[in-house]
């Protein structure tokens, strides 16, 4: 993958997710401590860092799995992501995929990308729902950008660790987000699904604001532009890889290991 | 399955009618009360086990309170049932007789409108269905699940039989209602009266299993599905899986309330015994054997293990629970999707 040639998207400007002095402690342990990011629209954003650095716990509070002890998670113009339940944050736009592939096992893939497609998704409105034909091909068509349109009909359980993968990312984008979070998105992939992992991830991008948390440095390096580091619940450092990669405090505390 | 469906309307509403009331007693194809009134019972019991399916098998909450519901609706129904002994009870009294002999001089409060009929019905549903969905909200809201959820529901129907124990809740304590003489103005004992009862039960039996079978066919029934096999997931899809959760346990509890009214008058009795945990855990028996997340499997648990109860408790009425033990633990080891399970295997 030779992202120097890629062209330099334009994106809509202004912030989409601004995260300011976020504290979250866990029994004493402080998982975040006075953390601060902002993602741009557009953005696609990688984190790094070593376990524990409090990467999962971030985006435990951007999608309100965990209240934060202090500071502010603001998405789009207004909305305070410390107040909103969890439904309630998908509604405003926000997608997350699971570190471990999280997927409605015993539905099919169809079924999966069904329940996963932006609707009105009240009790009655489910009770009466019909599928029209526009939301089969909506369905049909994302399956077929996942890789699984032979799929469609099998059990989601019975499929590949890496097409769970992608089934899940297909039902990220059938919600329609305008932010995506991605908790190690090719872990368990081939590389020739990796590859087309940050295909897909790179034509996304400007469309939608991507944050992507990933081990695989190869990976990263295919997609990254800006790359935030996190250290002990905090950014150690943040910017183009190229100057990441050569940060003393980087390589001491992550890439030298 | 269109032709179980079939075969049991036409068993349920023209075989044993006619076998029951046109054969003359004696006659080798005489159908006799006592196999009306198990059938009947069965049936019930086969309405509950398909509300705890849809509970269980497809939302994948596992409750062990379900007993609660199905006994608050034969109360309901005892209730009318009671005033409408009239006098013909032992203290020739227009108060039901427990009160009589508590030595109470007017109708307590819950009793209000019991005489009539359309309120007992109110009351069938309305009382389950409001525990339910009160108490699920706040269970469902606290993020109550799994192993816990299962214990609280226990803790709930024995607190309510403890309740129900006793004298001053007005409900009888614990001999509950029984001696009833007249439903509607029609004899309880009367062959016609039992038919009629079971033919109502038939019917409220297939309405409930069209209405599970739309229900867990509808998307509504792939988000509990949703929900059972991954519940953040759906929460980050964007549903409110605490309203999912509620609706599904509530609609559950009126099922079972329903199942519990047309039992008491088959019947003949309601005490607070029903609300025992371990009644309740053997209705989750039931939908495991048969095989649970199927609605035709719950309706056949129910059908194999009370008709394995009848008959053990005639031949070898101490060994019951024994055989219910191994029956649950053959089932868990080598049946993971029940008696159904192997039938569609094949």
């Amino acid at each position: 993958m030779k992202i120097a040639t890629l062209p330099e998207i334009k994106a809509v400007h202004g912030t989409v997710l601004y995260l300011d002095g976020i504290s979250v402690s866990f029994d004493g342990f402080k998982a975040l401590n006075n953390l601060s990011l902002a993602i741009d629209a557009g953005e696609l954003r990688c984190v790094i860092g070593p376990n524990g650095a409090g990467k999962t716990t971030m985006m435990d509070v951007i999608t309100g799995k965990t209240r934060p002890d202090e500071g502010k998670a603001v998405f789009g113009q207004s909305a305070d992501l410390t107040r909103l339940s969890e439904a309630e944050i998908a509604h405003q736009g926000i997608g997350r995929k699971f570190q471990k592939p999280t997927i409605f096992e015993r539905l099919s893939a169809f079924e999966n990308l069904e329940l996963a497609m932006k609707a009105d998704k009240r009790v009655r409105a489910a009770l009466l729902a019909r599928s029209s034909s526009e939301d089969r091909d909506k369905i049909a068509a994302t399956l077929t950008l996942v890789g699984l349109q032979e799929s469609a009909d099998r059990e989601a359980g019975l499929l590949s660790h890496g097409q769970k993968q992608w089934l899940e990312i297909g039902m990220l984008l059938v919600q329609e987000p305008q932010l995506l979070l991605l908790d190690e998105p090719v872990a368990g992939m081939s590389d020739q699904e990796t590859e087309r992992t940050a295909e897909l991830f790179l034509s996304l991008a400007g469309t939608h604001s991507l944050v992507v948390v990933e081990h695989d440095m190869a990976f990263i390096e295919s997609i990254a532009r800006k790359v935030t580091v996190l250290h002990e619940g905090s950014v150690l450092a943040e910017g183009p890889m190229e100057s990441v990669k050569n940060d003393p405090r980087v390589i001491e505390v992550y890439l030298g290991r | 399955m269109k032709f179980s469906v079939g075969g049991f309307a036409i068993l349920a509403f023209l075989l044993v009618p006619i076998l029951n009331l046109m054969m003359p007693a004696g006659h080798p194809l005489h159908l006799s009360a006592f196999w009306v009134t198990l059938l009947g019972k069965i049936m019930c019991y086969a309405i509950v086990a398909l509300a705890l399916d849809l509970v269980w098998g497809y939302a994948g909450i596992l409750s062990l309170g379900h007993g609660l519901f199905f006994a608050l609706g034969g109360y309901g129904m005892g209730m009318y049932l009671m005033r409408h002994i009239g006098r013909e009870g032992q203290y020739q009294s227009d108060l039901p007789d427990f009160m009589v002999f508590l030595d109470w001089k007017e109708l307590p409060w819950q009793w209000w409108g019991s005489e009539h009929f359309l309120w007992a019905m109110l009351l069938v549903v309305a009382v389950p269905g409001v525990l339910a969905f009160v108490f699920g909200y706040f269970a469902f809201r606290s993020r109550v699940k799994g192993v816990y959820f299962s214990i609280i529901t226990q803790a709930l129907t024995f607190a309510a039989m403890l309740l129900f124990f006793r004298n001053a809740t007005g409900f009888g304590g614990n001999n509950g209602f029984t001696d009833f003489k007249r439903i509607l103005g029609f004899s309880v004992t009367a062959p016609e009266t039992r038919m009629a009862l079971f033919v109502i039960t038939a019917f409220v039996l297939l309405t409930t299993f069209l209405l599970a079978r739309w229900i867990v066919g509808s998307k509504f029934g792939r988000v509990l599905a949703a929900i059972r096999d991954a519940e953040p997931r759906a929460m980050f899809c964007g549903y409110n899986t605490v309203h999912y959760k509620v609706a599904i346990f509530t609609l559950s509890a009126v099922l079972c309330g329903i199942a519990g009214a047309l039992y008491v008058p088959q019947v003949g009795i309601i005490n607070p015994s029903e609300m025992s945990p371990a009644n309740s855990i053997e209705i989750a028996i039931w939908v495991a054997v048969g095989g649970r997340g199927t609605l035709l499997g719950a309706i056949l648990g129910a059908g194999l293990v009370n008709g394995a109860k009848s008959f053990f408790t005639v031949a070898f009425p101490e060994y019951w629970l024994f055989a219910l033990g191994a029956i649950f633990i053959a089932v868990t080891l080598f049946l993971p999707r029940g008696v159904l399970g192997i039938l569609q295997r094949r």
